[in-house]
């Protein structure tokens, strides 16, 4: 891991007018730093403002003050250094397998040839080649995901924004999905920040794991996860010492306490 | 469900499907004279047909189904394409579809058919007034379908797109347009039966053409085995345009998974 930082937030806050005229302050000064080929996870509780943090690094929102940097340039707008992948899988239903893959790719430009190649590619690689001339209804949950993945890969992004990305397949498919993305993200070398609500999943995925406030969402909590393997999700899972880390996030999220046990100011 | 399970209910299905058809010719030839139906009520089978001979040499059929049909194409293809073109821009433009919607549901709501004496007291006896009606009668389920569809797009197929940097022709081209297929063809299979709706209500109001004239010309002579062989015609009229349609729907959603799509 290098000294480098590929994704950066500075004071980062986010305020919405919700329907009735009233301030809604989402994200508050939110600063953080992800190093090249460092995998970072963003956990915290719903509605604290992480999927907004997504959205402002990928372009597609402009934060309300502070800014956010992808390889030291500040994020305008949609670029092509940054790639999302969400709960959904977003394929499009009237493009084969191989069609949904380019799709990043087609639209910015790329020639023909080279976009089939990056699709075979990370088709194959991602154990899918055989279904390249398929329909998206021809596959399962998990196969789509791993598909959503090879889309948002194609495209050669320095940092992956992945917002839940296995939250909607069963648990079995959610280990396997794991281990390709870990292994996928060690191979390339790709940075990636990943939003999270599955403790273990950030623990196991990650070399930093970050935890957010209740709204406004702030960050409370960082965790270096000192553990081997990060591109072996399963045998870490085996590790006695994931478990420490999952109860300090649980301590740290409050999970078991009710409001009225929960210490002032620690989350609010 | 299996393909040979799907096959065998296909077979069965075709089987009672020609059952019923003999069973209703039967009933129809020999039905009203068992119930003492006089044949100007109800002319037995045998007599529609040799109606239809008569009427093939007579009162030239076949002139009067091609007009009918060509008004019905004409209206189908102009008013389905009118139906695209307002779909599409207000679906990709809220403020003109708030401006527009009241004036649009005022003219959904107003019988369309009411329309079919103005237009021919504005374009005469002829062929015009027709395919307006039938325009004016296709156009609202095919606008009202791809509008929908255009606005029910996922905002977070969008934002995928916008992500990689589209403009506002890709995410049309690439994401709105196809996404919005599988209602179009919804709107145009209602639009290909309106159309010849719209077009016998003109031809029933006034000119000398089309099959509308021929049900008018029977009528007026009490000859009603000339309407039911009328009637019958507009009805292979319709199930071609309806077919027709259903033969392209086919081929454009062939990525549909094949139960969604169905028969009729």
């Amino acid at each position: 891991m290098s000294d480098v930082i590929r994704l950066e937030y500075r004071n980062v806050t986010m305020r919405f007018v919700e329907g009735s005229g009233k301030n809604l302050v989402a994200v508050q000064q939110v600063s953080l730093k992800v190093a090249d080929g460092e995998v970072v996870s963003l956990i915290g509780p719903s509605g604290c403002g992480k999927s907004t943090l997504l959205n402002i690094g990928s372009g597609l929102t402009a934060p309300s003050e502070g800014e956010a940097y992808v390889d030291g340039e500040r994020v305008e707008g949609p670029n092509a250094h940054v790639a999302f992948m969400l709960q959904k899988d977003l394929l499009l239903p009237w493009r084969t397998i191989a069609e949904n893959v380019q799709f990043g790719v087609e639209i910015q430009g790329l020639p023909l040839p080279e976009r089939q190649r990056r699709a075979t590619a990370l088709l194959d690689t991602l154990r899918l080649g055989e279904f390249a001339n398929h329909y998206p209804h021809q596959l399962s949950g998990g196969m789509r995901q791993r598909v959503a993945l090879a889309r948002t890969l194609a495209v050669d992004p320095t940092v992956l924004l992945l917002d839940e990305p296995f939250s909607a397949v069963d648990a079995q498919t959610r280990i396997d999905l794991q281990r390709e993305l870990a292994q996928t993200l060690k191979r390339a070398g790709k940075t990636a920040l990943l939003i999270t609500h599955d403790l273990l999943e950030a623990v196991t995925l990650s070399d930093r794991v970050l935890v957010m406030s209740r709204r406004p969402g702030r960050i409370i909590d960082e965790i270096q996860i000192e553990l081997p393997n990060r591109d072996d999700p399963i045998g870490r899972r085996r590790d006695p010492k994931v478990n420490q880390y999952v109860a300090r996030l649980m301590t740290r999220l409050d999970i078991g306490r009710t409001p009225a046990e929960r210490p002032a100011g620690a989350t609010a | 469900m299996t393909g040979s399970d799907s096959s065998t209910a296909l077979r069965r299905g075709t089987a009672m499907s020609l059952a019923v058809f003999v069973v209703f010719l039967a009933a129809w030839q020999w039905g009203p004279g068992l119930l003492r139906i006089p044949t100007f009520i109800v002319p037995p089978l045998s007599m529609v047909v040799e109606e239809f001979f008569r009427m093939l040499s007579r009162n030239a059929l076949m002139f009067h189904t091609g007009v009918t049909a060509a008004e019905v194409i004409a209206g189908f293809l102009l008013g389905s394409l009118l139906g695209m073109l307002f779909g599409y821009l207000l679906g990709m433009s809220p403020t003109a579809e708030i401006a527009l919607s009241p004036y649009i549901l005022a003219l959904q709501i107003a019988p369309k058919v009411a329309f079919a004496p103005l237009f021919i007291m504005w374009m005469g006896f002829t062929i015009y007034p027709k395919i307006l009606v039938a325009i004016l009668i296709v156009f609202f389920p095919v606008m009202v379908n791809v509008l929908t569809a255009v606005r029910t797009v996922d905002p977070d197929l969008v934002n995928l797109a916008r992500a990689f940097k589209a403009t506002r022709a890709q995410i049309f081209w690439k994401i709105e347009f196809p996404a919005s297929m599988p209602p179009l063809f919804a709107g145009l299979r209602i639009g290909s039966t309106l159309a010849v709706v719209g077009v016998v209500v003109g031809e029933l109001v006034g000119g000398n053409m089309g099959l509308g004239y021929l049900l008018a010309f029977g009528e007026g002579q009490a000859n009603t085995p000339m309407v039911f062989v009328t009637i019958i015609m507009l009805t292979i009229v319709g199930g071609i345009a309806y077919l027709a349609v259903i033969l392209i729907e086919t081929r454009v959603l062939h990525y549909m998974p094949k139960r969604a799509l169905g028969g009729f």
